[in-house]
């Protein structure tokens, strides 16, 4: 049986690899499919930690991390559409118009 | 075997997260995903949480990545990260603090981990997770519905072309 800290460990890796693909790409679609890595990562870490201390809620959390994660993938992908139809690029760099 | 199962797994996992964030191509990136997302799927089942390595596979690998090609084809891809990136030092600043982010997660995490007893682990077979989710958790189960409605009336309004 493998230990469940190895499990943490590669999620902490997939984690950071998320947040470095969030920071270096400009393209918002790619951005968003590192934060899908990131919400995976932590998945594995929930299930990990679940099988350690001998409960399912850990489990039923993912369960409902997965349903939200669908829910924010399509009104995220949603809202990528509606901007480029307005701006006709899609580049995370152009969209300032909200900054102070 | 059961280390040499994971190790293998592990490699492909952060093989395709690193493919992810590097190829330029995003339908590349995409597809990369695909192969993460299943990969986690076959430590979920290492992990003994058989339904949710079936949901990971159905909704993730299914759903929502059918939902990221659509939105790449629809978005022309390809063309959004050519030419020289205006704010390259500041973005190679990244991988300094990714390391530290790394460094850091595994101290503070791992580290507390060691050590603590280990229960056995519980099953992750379906009639005990689903009786986990209809009674302790009815309630933020039956609020998931709402939001998935929502979210569906949203993306309808959002989508609608105006006139």
């Amino acid at each position: 049986m493998v230990p469940e800290s190895f499990y943490v460990t590669l999620s902490a890796v997939l984690f950071t690899i998320g947040v470095v693909g969030v920071v270096i790409r400009r393209n918002p679609l790619v951005i968003f499919m590192s934060i899908e890595l990131m919400l995976n990562a932590a998945n594995l870490a929930l299930v990990a930690f679940g099988q350690r201390y001998g409960n399912l809620d850990g489990q039923a959390v993912v369960f409902f991390v997965m349903a939200v994660a669908a829910a924010e993938v399509a009104v995220g992908l949603a809202i990528i559409v509606a901007i480029f139809r307005i701006r006709r690029r899609l580049s995370v760099d152009d969209l300032s118009i909200m900054r102070w | 075997m059961a280390y040499a199962a994971f190790f293998i797994v592990a490699m492909i996992a952060t093989g395709s997260a690193l493919g992810l964030i590097l190829r330029t191509n995003a339908i590349h990136g995409a597809l990369f995903l695909v192969v993460n997302l299943g990969s986690i799927a076959a430590l979920y089942l290492m992990l003994g949480a058989e339904f949710l390595a079936a949901a990971q596979v159905i909704v993730y690998a299914g759903a929502i990545m059918v939902l990221f090609v659509f939105a790449i084809m629809v978005l022309i891809p390809g063309k959004e990260e050519t030419g020289p990136d205006p704010r390259r030092a500041a973005r190679l600043l990244a991988l300094p603090v990714g390391a530290l982010l790394l460094l850091l997660l595994v101290f503070v995490i791992v580290g507390r981990l060691r050590g603590a007893p280990t229960a056995g682990g519980p099953s992750g077979s379906v009639p005990a997770l689903g009786r986990l989710l209809f009674t302790s958790y009815l309630f933020p189960f039956e609020l998931t519905s709402v939001l998935l409605l929502a979210a569906m009336v949203g993306v309808l309004l959002l989508a609608r072309r105006r006139a």
